[in-house]
């Protein structure tokens, strides 16, 4: 069995393809949607947990890729940048899945990249502006 | 505190009493402290020139006002007045009453600035020629503001001084309408903080005695000075480093007066005055802290001796920019009383829970509940039977190390204590905060 979080980033002709149906029909994979940025005729994101077995996840990553559909770890979308963080702890109220999270008692604030689901709330929630994001468009907005 | 820079902090010298100009009111406050002290048997009485002996020997005993509450536990406030010097305090919050001063210096020919623009943020110069105050809180009149609502408020005055700290280029646009003695009318040029003259951080109100704790009872998401409150009271914030804050551990301003030296934005800075919005007269408990936002301070320090870490600028969405500044008092033990001060605990301090969809923007209601700052600080507080998750957006740990840091200063040498040349307002003052008049211009306002 194997479990991973990834974004998947489509280009825009292949937005309205049916995907998902064939990674569930065709690779026998679990699918568990954490959030989708898709837009008709425009880049589109799927942030999701996939699970199954082994061989059919390889497989489904080599035709996602063959469908010309980016692959990447979701873990890297987010990133928490300790040197700016002042620790204050303002964003852990805000983030819904406790990936940003407040140490006691040393009252520190932490960030755990598997439990992220690249929601973004972090990043504008954060008076210091510690948390950045890679996907291009996050900030356009 | 940079290296190899003098300040008068490193030279210990025997600082003389104060002296206090007879004016009726510091007469009262004597007279006052005379009354206090007069019915209680003090048996430690230690002065500031004996405590600075000691930190220029060495021997000062100096605790954080975190580990001070353990110490006196252990030992009882009088063995504890009777053995350690000084309790140092710290915190590190957005205090958007916090600027600049600064003397650019001159180009040829000469200018007066008028309008002056620092990386694009607006500066005041309505004082002489090149002189400018920068504010925390100011904005390049191109930010959109809230007019992309929330706004995301992401460069103002606050990062501006963040980035003349950190030694970064400042570019400066500026015009000015000429006169004979200063012609010239245009200038776009840049300049470090080591390039001009004088960078003096004035900061008319920080350290806030106590603050409100921020909730939400609207039905949607609002933003605020006190970060996203989410609907439904979905989060309360709060803003003070609790036990840690400078003004917690002196309630009544018995030692904390004009000329305190202390730790500002890295540096060293002092207390000049009392803070805009001071009011000592709020309601307080039993152990002399106030339960509401009560005693602030104005700060001055040279900004060429600070660090980039204690002086930050934030951008708090739907509201604005703004700077977190680092700050930090030591307190003299001079008396047991002075002790017992400095042993307050977060379960002895309390907090106002304040709404801010209404409460707070229109005057309605007054607060909700008292809080203390170890329920706020344990991740939830209960009100009306709801748990609701806390955060903070003044940094504990920052305000740990500053104690932290003022405490090493001290203990090594560095760091000597000033006696005030003046004492600041406190309840005696019988302050009361105004509310503007909202009288209608057109109307003769009838005596």
């Amino acid at each position: 069995m194997v479990k991973q979080k990834i974004v998947l980033r489509f280009p825009p002709h292949l937005v309205e393809q049916p995907t998902i149906y064939h990674l569930i029909k065709d690779f026998d994979l679990m699918v568990n949607i954490l959030r989708a940025d898709i837009n008709p005729k425009k880049e589109g994101r799927l942030m999701m947990e996939l699970s199954g077995e082994e061989l059919n996840y390889q497989r489904a990553v080599e035709w996602l890729k063959e469908q010309g559909l980016r692959i990447m770890g979701l873990e890297q979308q987010i990133i928490w940048r300790s040197d700016r963080c002042t620790h204050c702890g303002a964003c852990t109220v805000i983030c819904p899945t406790e990936a940003l999270a407040f140490n006691r008692p040393e009252m520190t604030v932490s960030f755990d990249e598997y439990k992220c689901v690249v929601c973004e709330l972090c990043l504008k929630a954060c008076p210091a502006r510690a948390m950045e994001t890679l996907v291009e468009n996050a900030n356009s907005r | 505190m940079r290296k190899g820079l003098s300040d008068p902090g490193q030279v210990l010298t025997k600082s003389p009493r104060p002296i206090f100009l007879m004016t009726n009111s510091v007469l009262d406050d004597i007279m006052f402290a005379i009354n206090n002290g007069g019915g209680l048997q003090l048996k430690v009485n230690r002065s500031i020139e004996e405590i600075n002996e000691k930190i220029k020997t060495g021997k000062a005993v100096v605790f954080t006002a975190e580990e001070i509450i353990e110490v006196v536990k252990e030992k009882g406030t009088e063995e504890a007045a009777a053995t350690v010097d000084v309790v140092t305090t710290g915190t590190f919050g957005p205090m958007c009453s916090s600027g600049v001063f600064l003397n650019v210096g001159h180009p040829s020919p000469r200018i007066k600035l008028e309008e002056v623009y620092l990386n694009g943020v607006p500066a005041y110069s309505g004082i002489a020629a090149v002189d400018l105050y920068l504010g925390a809180t100011a904005l390049p009149p191109e930010d959109p503001a809230n007019r992309n609502y929330p706004g995301d408020f992401i460069y103002g005055g606050g990062h501006v001084i963040e980035d003349l700290v950190s030694g970064k280029e400042i570019r400066m646009e500026a015009s000015a309408y000429g006169t004979d003695c200063y012609p010239l009318k245009k200038i776009d040029t840049s300049f470090r903080l080591s390039e001009i003259n004088e960078a003096t951080l004035f900061n008319p109100r920080n350290a806030y005695q106590n603050y409100n704790v921020a909730v939400n009872l609207g039905p949607k998401t609002i933003y605020t000075y006190m970060g996203v409150l989410k609907l439904n009271m979905g989060n309360a914030n709060y803003s003070s480093a609790g036990q840690l804050s400078p003004l917690f551990n002196d309630p009544l301003l018995k030692t904390i007066g004009i000329g305190t030296r202390i730790f500002l934005g890295g540096g060293i800075g002092y207390v000049t005055w009392h803070g805009t919005q001071h009011n000592p007269s709020a309601k307080r408990a039993d152990n002399d802290t106030p339960v509401s936002p009560a005693a602030t301070l104005a700060l001055i320090g040279d900004l060429k001796q600070m660090e980039p870490r204690w002086l930050r600028g934030l951008s708090f969405l739907g509201y604005g920019a703004t700077m977190q500044v680092g700050m930090g008092v030591p307190i003299p033990i001079l008396n047991e009383e002075i002790m017992r001060y400095c042993s307050v605990s977060d379960e002895d301090l309390k907090a106002p829970v304040v709404d801010y969809h209404r409460g707070y923007p229109y005057k309605e209601g007054g607060e909700l509940a008292l809080v203390s700052y170890a329920d706020l600080k344990s991740g939830s507080i209960n009100i009306k039977g709801q748990k609701i998750p806390t955060a903070s957006l003044s940094s504990y740990a920052g305000a740990r190390e500053i104690a932290a840091t003022l405490k090493e200063w001290i203990e090594t040498g560095h760091f000597s204590l000033t006696a005030p040349s003046a004492p600041l307002p406190s309840l005696e003052a019988g302050i009361k905060l105004n509310a503007l008049p909202q009288r209608d211009p057109e109307q003769k306002e009838v005596k």
